[in-house]
């Protein structure tokens, strides 16, 4: 094999999250190499490296050989080196042409040639089979419609390495089709193709090559010819998946909480409900699932338990009686405490330190004559710290100094220390490590078993399917099955919640 | 038993002293960066002593410090604000339109329908005062928590308004003679501005009380923690309980209300007052917040910082003075120390952060770092 972009030995850490552990890697001419990992693998953070828009902490790239430090990706892409972003990172007040020439515009004598730039767009946008006008401002189109111009800005750069992070989240079947044939025509070329998904088969599909990353180490590579699926999530996990998720009896007591047909409408877009009719209740002592994808209403509908969203209809109840319209402060003096997805943008205060950022939300426990007890909350602060184990040098220490596992601890240990009857979560387990995310697991299993209950949504189909009691589908707003423990392959899961596959006729069937 | 044992093996002893001399390095420039405010002050303190006699003697240091304590008490209520990641800059005009609303109620108000004129007493007008002040505050809060106005723009327009306001009081004219008289029961308005109770200008006695107690109030309370929150990320505050919006409202009213005081202090020493008075004021607390190493983004500054910041800009600006510096050196000087105390405090973030990834990396590939 002959690579044209190779890592080596790369190192990138971020304030005290390590998320990569000196990575090799190589990319070959004209092949299509997909790369696995679990969210927080590293995935995102190795190709950012590789496309100049991050620089690693230790060890370098080397392209055909010789090493390069693109300090941008604007260097990167001179080099021949074009990424299609995780997050879209296009100007939605520009047009489509604007867009996809920015910085590299046309110029003849120094003056924009739109005439050039636009029959270029049009070009490449015939290729992708998108009928889009040129002039349409980004921020008009729909999600899919921004990704293809992602796509097309990429092809635009003639580039001879792409890395395309999520390219098909939110493309439809069709869509997905047209770009397999052009990643297909990229390769016969010569172009050395980077591929990640989170659905697996397809990337395995469309992959001469594999490698697998886990907790920032690549763990294993190969030809796509020779692995299977198994092969690739057990290098994802790391191990027996089971061991991961330990078998929990449960002692279901009464009803805490529950929701009553609740629609949220999407803030996004207003033709389109983000929560659709949704009705659960949660009981003493139990955890329940949601799984769903992204854009499947599982934050909307979590963050309108907690608080923050108002629905457009429907009841939700504590102890039998409506908290109406209730604020976030409000729920979670009656009990009820959220784990934001985001950590970084909803869970942490960066410039505290872990102790005030453990007690922020159970704050006023401490107050006594308008003031906080300095000794009540130092006490709470170190048990918590014991009990959800947040490795960290002390109370004192800044939230930058800890991994990304121990900060997503003291995001749920804030939640904890409010004394919360309902804990709610969103994706607990999203970028941190697999001995993290046990902890997590298990801490979670430890308040159900003190009577808490737990309502967690995620996107990870192996912990929708081991870890709750009772699972909750979500897509597109609906639930569309509910089940026990045990009463669903990971297939059928799979085939239920993809936004791409029309949902089945509402098979629910009575849980409880 | 010592911290040591935690080092990689590899590491022989003279590479574990190494660093520990190292990391003593580090911890001491980390030091002489946090301290960098108070240093500036030293500096100044001796710098001017040696080339002016009349520098470090009581009498100037006590003017100095009147001067000092007008700004501080505006950038208290800055703090704040800048704490919250805000900007206030109607304070300036609050300034002036205390002074006026003083000037107008002691001069006497008139009450067209009951046909006389009413002369409140000087704790009333105070009051009146303050509230007039605070009221400003509460406007930019609405605005910028109700109405979604962008807190710089808010602010900026309440600058304005503001200053109309106090030349459409006083109709452009100065109020004179703010002593009051006996047989009227609304004297004693001087106190403010010329009162020494226990030897010291009121005025120092006002700054210290509020200083202790704005720090009270961010360390102690409740209220502290969730502006500092609030400030660092307002989204995970709001996630947490915290009522976003009415810290977001308060720290504006606390501003307003502060920016009176230094109105009403500015008034009662002139004893008259002004529709002019406090302009550009808001910039003075400003670079006083930010040399008392604030974070403009907000979740990051100190009483203490911010009181050393006014003092290094008041002690500058007089000394100068008393060197016989001329005006314009003066502004170009006062220029160039605000942007070095921001630039150091930018180095001093990404030192700090360097250090931290680099220790870190280290550790993880448990490779000794280059």
């Amino acid at each position: 094999m002959n690579p044209v972009l190779r890592a080596c030995g790369v190192t990138k850490v971020y304030g005290g999250t390590h998320a990569l552990k000196g990575v090799d890697f190589a990319i070959a001419a004209g092949r299509v190499t997909a790369l696995f990992g679990e969210n927080g693998a590293g995935k995102s953070t190795l190709m950012k490296i590789l496309a100049g828009i991050e620089q690693p902490t230790t060890g370098h790239i080397e392209l055909d050989g010789t090493t390069v430090r693109p300090r941008s990706a604007r260097e990167a892409a001179d080099q021949g080196i074009s990424i299609i972003h995780q997050e879209l990172s296009l100007c939605p007040n520009l047009s489509v042409q604007d867009n996809l020439f920015l910085a590299r515009e046309i110029r003849t004598r120094g003056i924009v040639d739109r005439a050039a730039q636009r029959e270029a767009t049009l070009a490449v946008l015939r290729r992708l089979e998108e009928d889009l006008d040129p002039d349409r401002l980004v921020g008009d189109l729909r999600l899919g419609q921004q990704q293809i111009v992602e796509i097309a800005r990429a092809l635009l750069q003639n580039a001879r390495v792409l890395i395309m992070d999520e390219p098909t989240s939110a493309l439809t079947a069709p869509e997905v089709a047209v770009l397999f044939r052009i990643i297909r025509e990229l390769t016969t070329s010569g172009v050395a193709v980077v591929y990640i998904s989170h659905h697996l088969d397809e990337a395995l599909e469309i992959a001469d090559d594999v490698a697998v990353l886990r907790d920032g180490n690549l763990v294993a590579a190969g030809a796509a010819s020779e692995v299977t699926l198994g092969w690739i999530v057990r290098h994802m996990v790391g191990r027996d998946p089971d061991a991961l998720f330990p078998y929990r009896e449960t002692i279901v007591g009464a009803p805490v909480l529950s929701a009553d047909r609740v629609v949220v409408a999407d803030p996004h877009n207003p033709h389109r409900l983000a929560v659709n009719q949704v009705s659960l209740t949660l009981h003493e002592g139990e955890i329940v699932g949601v799984y769903g994808l992204m854009g499947s209403g599982r934050t909307e509908l979590l963050e309108t338990l907690a608080g923050r969203i108002t629905p457009a209809a429907g009841t939700i109840t504590l102890d039998g009686s409506p908290l109406g319209d209730a604020g976030i402060r409000r729920r979670i003096a009656e009990g009820i405490a959220l784990v934001p997805e985001d950590r970084q943008r909803d869970g942490l205060v960066q410039s505290m330190s872990v102790g005030q950022n453990l007690s922020l939300a159970g704050l006023s426990r401490f107050v006594r004559n308008l003031l906080v007890t300095r000794s009540a909350e130092r006490e709470a602060v170190e048990r918590t710290i014991t009990e959800v184990t947040i490795k960290t040098s002390g109370a004192t220490a800044a939230i930058g100094s800890l991994s990304g596992g121990n900060q997503q601890k003291v995001v749920i240990g804030k939640a904890l220390l409010t004394r919360p009857r309902v804990l709610l979560l969103d994706e607990p387990s999203r970028g941190v490590d697999v001995g993290a995310k046990a902890d997590i697991f298990e801490l979670m299993a430890a308040q159900a078993r003190r009577g808490l209950s737990v309502l967690f949504a995620t996107s990870e189909a192996e912990e929708a399917l081991h870890i709750p009691d009772r699972l909750l589908v979500l897509a597109r707003g609906v639930v569309v099955g509910e089940y026990r423990r045990g009463q669903i392959t990971r297939e059928e899961l799979m085939s239920l919640s993809d936004g791409r596959v029309a949902a089945p006729a509402a098979q629910r069937e009575p849980a409880l | 038993m010592t911290t040591q044992t935690t080092l990689p093996a590899k590491a022989g002893h003279d590479t574990a002293t190494d660093s520990a001399t190292k990391a003593h390095r580090m911890s001491l420039l980390n030091g002489l960066f946090e301290l960098r405010a108070f240093i500036a002050l030293a500096v100044l303190v001796v710098v001017f002593s040696l080339l002016s006699d009349s520098f470090l003697t009581v009498t100037n240091l006590i003017t100095m410090t009147k001067h000092v304590a007008i700004n501080a008490i505006i950038a208290l209520g800055m703090l704040l604000v800048i704490l919250k990641g805000g900007i206030d800059l109607s304070v300036g005009s609050v300034v002036g339109l205390s002074g006026v609303v003083a000037g107008e109620l002691l001069q006497g108000l008139r009450l067209g329908f009951l046909d006389t004129i009413a002369y409140p007493p000087v704790w009333a007008v105070i009051v009146l005062c303050v509230a007039v002040g605070m009221l400003v505050g509460l406007v930019n809060g609405v605005l910028i928590t109700r109405f979604r106005v962008a807190p710089f723009i808010a602010t900026l327009g309440m600058l304005y308004v503001a200053r109309g306001l106090a030349l459409l009081i006083s109709n452009g004219t100065t109020y004179p003679r703010l002593a009051g008289s006996p047989e009227l029961g609304n004297t004693g308005f001087g106190f403010l501005g010329s009162g020494r109770p226990l030897g010291l200008p009121t005025s120092i006695w006002l700054m210290a009380i509020l200083a202790a107690a704005v720090a009270l109030v961010l360390i102690k309370s409740p209220f502290g923690r969730w502006l500092y929150a609030t400030g660092g990320n307002d989204r995970a505050a709001e996630l947490s309980g915290v009522p976003v919006r009415r810290v977001k409202t308060i720290v504006y009213v606390v501003a307003g209300g502060c920016a009176a005081v230094a109105g009403l202090i500015i008034a009662s020493e002139l004893t008259s007052a002004a529709p002019q008075a406090g302009e550009t004021y808001e910039l003075n607390a400003i670079a006083a917040v930010v040399i008392g190493g604030a974070a403009l983004s907000g979740g990051r500054g100190t009483v203490r910082g911010t009181l050393v910041g006014a003092f290094v800009i008041g002690f500058l600006a007089d000394g100068l003075v008393l060197l016989g510096v001329s005006t314009f050196w003066q502004i170009l000087i006062k220029g160039a120390v605000i942007v070095l105390a921001v630039m150091l405090d930018q180095g001093q973030q990404r030192f700090q952060r360097r250090q931290g990834a680099l220790a870190s990396a280290a550790a993880a590939t448990k490779t000794p770092s280059v």
